[in-house]
C-alpha cells in the first residue's frame, strides 16, 4: 500500500489526532491548542484537495479498513461527489476557524477547538464511508461534537435552543437505527454497494418492508437537512449559537442531501423492486414547501443571523428541488448549488456577525441604529453575500439556479419549480433589502447609551475569504459543471461503484 | 411464535410510552420518553438478526445453526451512543432549569414555571 492508498483515510485521522493534542495543549498553551487547530483544518484541505484532484481520473478508489474486505469489513470511497464535500468541509472549517481565531469567540469556553476537531471527524467520516451503520457512527460523532460547539459560550438562549436540537436528534438518530434494523434484516448486509445489490433479491413479501425501510431513512435525511416540515428546530439553533459555529453548521444541512443523494441512487435505484426511488415523489413538494418557508423566513426575520438561519432552509429547499429530479443534469446542477449555497450561507452568518460586533446594544437587529464603524465596508460585504445567497448575478448563486432552472425543464410538475425558485429569489431579495436599508441607511443620533464598540478589521477577513470563494466558483464555472456533471454521472451509475467496492476487495 | 409476540409486543409498548413521554412539554420527561425509545430501537435491532434459541453465537466449521452476531455487535454501539446521548441531554436540562428557572422544552415560563421558592409546594407531587 502506497501514501497514496492511505490518503483516503487521512481526513478522518487528521482531526483525530488533531483533538485531542488541541485538548492537552490548550490546558497550559492556549496559543499551542490553537496552532494545532489550524494545522489540523490546513493539513486536511491538502488531504482533501490531493484526493479531487486524484478523483478526476474517474477511478473509485475504496480503501478496507483493516483490510477487512468489502461486504465485511468497513471501506472507505473516495469519488468525486466525496471528494468534493471533503474540499468543502475542509475549506469551510478554515473559514470558520479563522474567524473563530480572529474574533477571539473561541476563548468564550474551554474546549473550542478539541470540539471543532471532533466535528470535522464525523463530517469527513460521512462524507467517505461506504457503509450504512458506519455512516450512523459518523452522523452520531459530528451530532455529538456539534451539541457542544452549538453551546460554546452559553447563556439561556442557547441552552433553550439547545435541547430542541438535541431531543430533535436523538429521535432522528433512533429513526436512523430502526431503518438500518429494517434493511440489515432484509438484506444481510450493512455495506452501501453490497446493498444495492442484495435490494433485488428481496422477496415479494418483503417488499412492503423494503419500501418503509427507504422511506424512513429519507426521512432521517430530511431531519438532517431541514426539509419541511422537519426544520422546526434550525432557525432557532443557527440564530443564537456562536457565528463561527452557525457558519460551519451550513454545511450539516448539507450531510443530509449528501446522504440522500449517495444512498437513494446507490441502494433504492431502478432494482430494488417497492423500494425503487420511493422517496422521489415526495421530495419535489416538500422541497418546494422548504424554499418557500425559508425564502418567507428571510422576509419575515428580525435580525441578521435569523435571516441567514432561513436562508440556509431556503438554499436547501432549492437544492432539493433540482436533487428530486434524479437526472445527471440535475445532480450536477445540485452539487453546484450545493458548494455555493454552503459558502454563501456561512459567508451571511460571518457577515451578520462583523455587523453584529459593531452595533452594540443593537446586534444585529434589522432596526436602525446610530453610524457604526466601517459602516460602508460591512455594507459591502452584506451586499455580496445576499446577492449570493438571493441568486442574483454575477455570484454562483446566480449560475446554480440557472443551471437548476433548466435541467428540470422536462420533467413532471417543472412549473411548480420554476415558480417556486423565481419567487423565493424575489422574496428573497426584498427580505435582504429590508434589513439591508434598515441597518445600513438609516441611522438614529447616538444617545445617552454606552458608545460603540470599536472593532478591529480584522473580523471581515474570514467572509472576504468565504465571498472570494464564492466569485473562484462563478470564474470557474465551467470547469466546475465539467466535474460536477463527472461526478453526477458516477452517482447515477451505481453499477460502477458496487464493482468498485465489492470485487476489488 | 411466543417468543416473536413477545418481543414484538414489548417493542411496540415501549415505542408508545417513549412517543408519548416525548411529546410531553417538560425536559425531564421527555427525556424518560427517549430513554424508553431507544430501548426499543435496541431490542428491535436485535431482532433484526432474527429471534433464535439455543444456537452457538460464533459461527464455525463444526456449528451447521448458528445465531447472527453482528446485530449483537451494532445494539452495543447504540447503546454506548444512546447512553452517552441521554447523559448528555439530562445534563443540558439540569443546566437550563438552573439557568432559566423553567424545565419546559421550549423555554417559556408559564404557568407551571418553577421558581425557586414554591419547589417544595407546588409541584412537589409532580414526577421528577
Amino acid at each position: 500500500m502506497s501514501v497514496a492508498t492511505h490518503l483516503a483515510i487521512a481526513p478522518v485521522v487528521i482531526p483525530a489526532i488533531a483533538a485531542p493534542l488541541a485538548l492537552l495543549m490548550m490546558r497550559r498553551r492556549r496559543r499551542v491548542g490553537v496552532g494545532i487547530s489550524l494545522l489540523s483544518c490546513s493539513a486536511m484541505l491538502v488531504a482533501a484537495l490531493t484526493l479531487l484532484v486524484l478523483s478526476m481520473d474517474g477511478t473509485i478508489r475504496t480503501y478496507a479498513i483493516g483490510e477487512w474486505a468489502a461486504p465485511f469489513g468497513i471501506v472507505l470511497v473516495v469519488d468525486r461527489l466525496s471528494a468534493i464535500m471533503l474540499t468543502l468541509a475542509a475549506s469551510l472549517s478554515l473559514i470558520a476557524m479563522l474567524h473563530a481565531v480572529l474574533t477571539r469567540t473561541d476563548r468564550d469556553g474551554w474546549h473550542f477547538h478539541p470540539l471543532f476537531q471532533f466535528q470535522m471527524l464525523g463530517l469527513n467520516g460521512a462524507f467517505l464511508t461506504g457503509d450504512l451503520f458506519n455512516l450512523f457512527v459518523f452522523f452520531e460523532v459530528l451530532l455529538i461534537a456539534s451539541y457542544g460547539l452549538m453551546l460554546h459560550g452559553q447563556g439561556p438562549a442557547r441552552l433553550k435552543a439547545g435541547i430542541q436540537y438535541v431531543i430533535v436528534n436523538i429521535v432522528g438518530s433512533s429513526l436512523f437505527l430502526i431503518a438500518l434494523g429494517l434493511l440489515y434484516a432484509l438484506t444481510g448486509t450493512l455495506n452501501m454497494a453490497d446493498m444495492g445489490l442484495q435490494v433485488a433479491a428481496i422477496g415479494p413479501d418483503d417488499q412492503g418492508l423494503l419500501r418503509v425501510a427507504a422511506l424512513l431513512l429519507a426521512t432521517v435525511f430530511a431531519i438532517k437537512a431541514a426539509l419541511v416540515p422537519l426544520h422546526l428546530w434550525l432557525p432557532r439553533t443557527y440564530a443564537v449559537t456562536t457565528p463561527a459555529v452557525a457558519a460551519l453548521f451550513a454545511i450539516m444541512t448539507k450531510v443530509g442531501v449528501y446522504a440522500m443523494i449517495r444512498v437513494v441512487p446507490l441502494i433504492f435505484g431502478d432494482d430494488a423492486g417497492a423500494a425503487a426511488w420511493a422517496p422521489a415523489p415526495y421530495l419535489m413538494p416538500i422541497a418546494i414547501l422548504t424554499a418557500i418557508v425559508g425564502f418567507a423566513g428571510v422576509f419575515v426575520a428580525r435580525s441578521l443571523s435569523e435571516q441567514a438561519a432561513y436562508a440556509i432552509i431556503g438554499s436547501t429547499g432549492t437544492l432539493m428541488i433540482a436533487v428530486s429530479a434524479w437526472q445527471v443534469d440535475s445532480i450536477t446542477a445540485a452539487l453546484y448549488y450545493l458548494v455555493h449555497s454552503t459558502l454563501s450561507g456561512a459567508a451571511l452568518f460571518l457577515v451578520a456577525d462583523v455587523v453584529a460586533r459593531r452595533r452594540g446594544s443593537h446586534v444585529d437587529h434589522a432596526s436602525p441604529g446610530p453610524v457604526f464603524a466601517h459602516r460602508q465596508l460591512a455594507a459591502l460585504l452584506f451586499m455580496a453575500a445576499t446577492i449570493a445567497t438571493a441568486g442574483l448575478p454575477p455570484l454562483s448563486g446566480f449560475i446554480g439556479k440557472l443551471m437548476i432552472l433548466q435541467s428540470v425543464a422536462d420533467i413532471d410538475g417543472w412549473a411548480w419549480g420554476w415558480t417556486a425558485i423565481l419567487a423565493t429569489t424575489l422574496i428573497g431579495v426584498i427580505g435582504f433589502a429590508r434589513t439591508g436599508s434598515a441597518i445600513f441607511w438609516k441611522s438614529e443620533p447616538a444617545g445617552d447609551g454606552p458608545s460603540l464598540p470599536l472593532v478591529a478589521r480584522t473580523d471581515m477577513v474570514a467572509p472576504v475569504i468565504a465571498l472570494l470563494l464564492l466569485v473562484a466558483l462563478s470564474a470557474a464555472a465551467g470547469p466546475a459543471t465539467a466535474f460536477m456533471q463527472d461526478a453526477a454521472g458516477q452517482i447515477m451509475n451505481s453499477g460502477a461503484t458496487v464493482r468498485a467496492v465489492l470485487e476489488k476487495g | 411464535m411466543t417468543l416473536e409476540f413477545l418481543v414484538a409486543s414489548a417493542i411496540g409498548v415501549l415505542v408508545a410510552g417513549g412517543i408519548y413521554l416525548a411529546l410531553r412539554a417538560r425536559t425531564f420527561q421527555v427525556v424518560l420518553g427517549l430513554t424508553l425509545f431507544s430501548y426499543a430501537v435496541n431490542l428491535f435491532l436485535f431482532a433484526s438478526g432474527r429471534l433464535v434459541v439455543d444456537r452457538a453465537p460464533i459461527w464455525s466449521k463444526d456449528v451447521a445453526e448458528y445465531t447472527d452476531p453482528l446485530p449483537q455487535a451494532l445494539v452495543l454501539t447504540a447503546i454506548v451512543i444512546t447512553f452517552g446521548m441521554t447523559a448528555f441531554a439530562v445534563i443540558l436540562s439540569l443546566r437550563s432549569f438552573l439557568e432559566s428557572g423553567s424545565d419546559q422544552v421550549d423555554g417559556d415560563p408559564c404557568e407551571n414555571a418553577v421558581r425557586n421558592a414554591d419547589v417544595e409546594t407546588s409541584d412537589a407531587d409532580e414526577p421528577r
